[in-house]
């Protein structure tokens, strides 16, 4: 097994995103962006948290014209398996690789904290070690995570099962910290293999920090 | 020489949670008679073109690709 883990300028999190994975035994190589292919043997691509370009513009705006994520793009198109995580997820948003987009939080703060988030949907690579309406303790740390989407763009999500989780209490009732559409905290592609969500499984793999709620959640990538 | 002045704001029904927070600020303040309040940003670029055609359909390509994100966001393209 292994995983590629993009770094942009700004990218802040790809070292405990090869820590994570080294720790589940996979293989890591982390890619810079100016590169124009993806290495051969990739079997996983993270688009790894951070401020990519400092994020100018728009949080991930300026990111999806670096010269890897066109490899990125057709490394998806051809069925390869994506996951970005937080301003990851705003990469992939904003290349049009995953559906809606993210705002400000609405009450405008940066939020950082633990959060326990819902699993909606398990049918999937990504989170088929937990199941429909298990709960995990998973850290949040975002300016830019509260998701939209239109009203059709919602109902599709729906009926596709493209909604993995949402934010919630510990009992798995509504617990909404950033106004996000519906409570959502990440969704993915139609087809099921490029994923994207705004808190950080990365860094829950360990309980002595907090959680290892996160080491259930990338080991689906592993199983696969 | 064509200056683009371009004003991006999130699109009507989208919650703009900085309007939101600048109009209680305004209400704080005292200022009466504000039914809303929104806030945008302005991008003005100063294109090497006299050709106010071409200028607008390049400004209307930027805002496409890159200046807006048409999800949530609309975007006013002004050549002056």
């Amino acid at each position: 097994m292994k995983v590629s883990i993009l770094q942009f300028p700004g990218t802040n999190c790809e070292y405990d995103t090869v820590h994570a994975f080294k720790q589940l035994g996979a293989e890591t190589e982390i890619v810079w962006h100016k590169a124009e292919s993806i290495p051969e043997d990739t079997d996983l691509i993270v688009v790894a948290g951070g401020f990519s370009y400092g994020d100018y513009l728009r949080s991930g705006a300026i990111a999806k014209f670096s010269p890897v994520m066109k490899a990125v793009t057709t490394y998806a198109n051809n069925g390869g398996k994506v996951l970005g995580i937080c301003n990851g997820f705003q990469v992939l948003t904003e290349a049009g690789l995953l559906p809606g987009a993210l705002k400000r939080n609405d009450n405008l703060h940066f939020i950082s904290k633990h959060h326990t988030l819902k699993v909606e949907n398990s049918d999937n690579i990504f989170l088929e070690k937990l199941s429909n309406g298990d709960v995990v303790n998973i850290p949040i740390a975002h300016h830019d995570g509260n998701y939209y989407i239109d009203e059709d763009g919602l109902k599709d999500l729906k009926a596709n099962n493209q909604i993995l989780l949402t934010y919630s209490d510990e009992n798995g009732d509504v617990k909404n910290p950033n106004g996000s559409v519906d409570s959502i905290a990440g969704v993915c592609n139609i087809e099921k293999n490029v994923f994207g969500l705004m808190p950080h499984p990365e860094r829950a793999m360990e309980s002595i920090l907090g959680s290892d709620d996160g080491v259930k959640m990338l080991e689906g990538f592993l199983a696969s | 020489m064509i200056t683009a002045i371009i004003n991006v704001s999130l699109k009507a029904g989208v919650l703009d949670s900085q309007g939101k927070a600048v109009h209680h600020a305004l209400d704080s303040l005292h200022f009466e008679g504000v039914s809303d309040v929104r806030v945008g940003k302005q991008i003005v670029l100063k294109l090497d073109t006299a050709d106010k055609t071409k200028a607008m359909t390049d400004a209307t390509k930027m805002c496409e690709d890159i200046l807006a994100n048409t999800v949530i966001e609309d975007y006013k393209i002004e050549l002056i």
